[in-house]
């Protein structure tokens, strides 16, 4: 039930409703809970985007995990 | 690079003694039997699943009731996962009436907006769904729709397995896309260790590997493995949503009590768009009636192979039990990988 899927904001619409992009699919999905421009990425589930993400914040699980490695002292 | 397979090297390193690890998330469990990840972790490392799948932790009496209200001439509208899930007298795919599978709740509003009947929209989910039905319900439908409200916040339910005990847990996965909406704030009130996960085979054994790095710290903190959803905060436009349309109510959960605090129900402004209320219907209590154990397996007691009617009796094409029916329930993800 809380999957979600990452896509990208390609065409914002009357406010609420934008096209995004799945990578091989378009769709279009509500925007009420997200503040979003055009290019960024979104999270999306049962129609809506439900959270922007972060491409500041979003760090590979690659880099974490050797941040956590290091961290450990090995 | 192959980072999962650093991360599966350091979790053989880092583990030192027995550990119980449960998450709260169906979408985990998938992901979790999806990319075999149980047979990759040491022996000593079990994980659990929790209440983790809205459809299974919902209980009977709310079937009974949406299978009332579409006997009744409604046109009942849910997400597909739902339509098997069996109540007292059957599942709302077995019932009669006009039931009609949705990709969300906007979906419903537009099928009322286009009828005179009653539109119903049997509404589960965690607080990741909940924040698209309270967008909606903003938006003013139209006066022939209304939500019979199914839904369940995580917290409590752990509160009440932390309280219990009886799961004998060191540690827990948090749902990362409850995470994405809510943030982690609020579980930091629980006094031991967590780690926020994602979906992703490396997500999940980062997520892990952290968490039994912390249980060996002896701390008992949240730390965040997915930082690219999932912030403190969470999405704090979609809370206030979330929290201008419902109100937390006291509610059972399929397999536990009656959780305090751990239901939602619409705020008294907006009661006509609540089912219960509009057709004057309540939640009746079913007993459990079957050898089913889908209450145990909840609460990470069992696990889906301890059940005598496990892939015989019931199989995701004659379901007993919840849990056999939802993509999400343990007992259909186990049939369908580990056999």
């Amino acid at each position: 039930m809380c999957i979600a899927v990452p896509a990208e904001v390609i065409e914002i619409r009357d406010g609420n409703i934008g096209l995004v992009d799945f990578g091989d699919l378009q769709h279009e999905v509500r925007l009420d809970l997200v503040d979003v421009k055009v290019g960024e990425f979104v999270l999306v589930h049962v129609g809506f985007a439900i959270q922007r993400l972060s491409r500041e914040e979003g760090l590979e699980t690659r880099e974490i995990f050797r941040q956590v490695y290091e961290a450990m002292g090995a | 690079m192959a980072v999962g397979k650093d991360i599966i090297k350091a979790i053989h390193e880092e583990i030192r003694s027995n550990l119980r690890i449960m998450h709260v998330c169906g979408t985990h469990e998938a992901a979790i039997a999806k990319h075999g990840i149980r047979s990759v972790l040491p022996k000593e490392l079990k994980i659990v699943m929790g209440p983790g799948c809205p459809v299974c932790i919902t209980p009977a009496g709310e079937i009974d009731c949406a299978m009332d209200l579409a006997a009744e001439g409604k046109i009942i509208t849910t997400y597909g996962d739902l339509l098997r899930v069996p109540g007292s007298k059957g599942s709302l795919e077995s019932a009669d009436g006009d039931i009609r599978i949705v990709q969300g709740i906007h979906k419903a509003v537009e099928i009322a907006k286009n009828t005179d009947k009653e539109v119903v929209f049997i509404s589960v989910g965690f607080e990741t769904t909940v924040p698209t039905v309270a967008a909606t319900i903003l938006q003013n439908p139209p006066e022939n729709f209304s939500i019979l409200s199914c839904h369940r916040v995580v917290p409590p339910a752990m509160q009440w397995l932390l309280d219990q005990g009886e799961a004998d847990l060191n540690g827990f996965i948090l749902p990362g896309h409850v995470c994405a909406v809510m943030g982690y704030d609020e579980y930091e009130q629980f006094p031991v260790p967590q780690v926020v996960a994602g979906f992703e085979a490396e997500d999940l054994l980062l997520g892990l590997y952290m968490l039994i790095k912390q249980i060996n710290n002896g701390e008992a903190t949240v730390e965040n493995a997915y930082p690219r959803a999932v912030t403190r905060e969470g999405n704090t436009k979609a809370k206030a949503l979330m929290y201008d349309v419902f109100t937390p109510c006291d509610i059972e959960w399929r397999g536990f009590p009656v959780i305090p605090g751990s239901g939602l129900e619409l705020k008294r402004e907006f009661e006509k768009y609540d089912a219960l209320k509009r057709f004057n219907k309540t939640i009746p209590h079913i007993e459990k009636r079957s050898a089913c154990i889908c209450d145990q397996l909840l609460r990470g007691l069992a696990e889906p192979t301890d059940c005598p009617l496990f892939g015989t009796a019931c199989t995701p094409r004659s379901p007993v039990g919840p849990c056999m029916v939802s993509h999400e329930g343990a007992c259909k993800i186990w049939h369908q990988y580990h056999r």
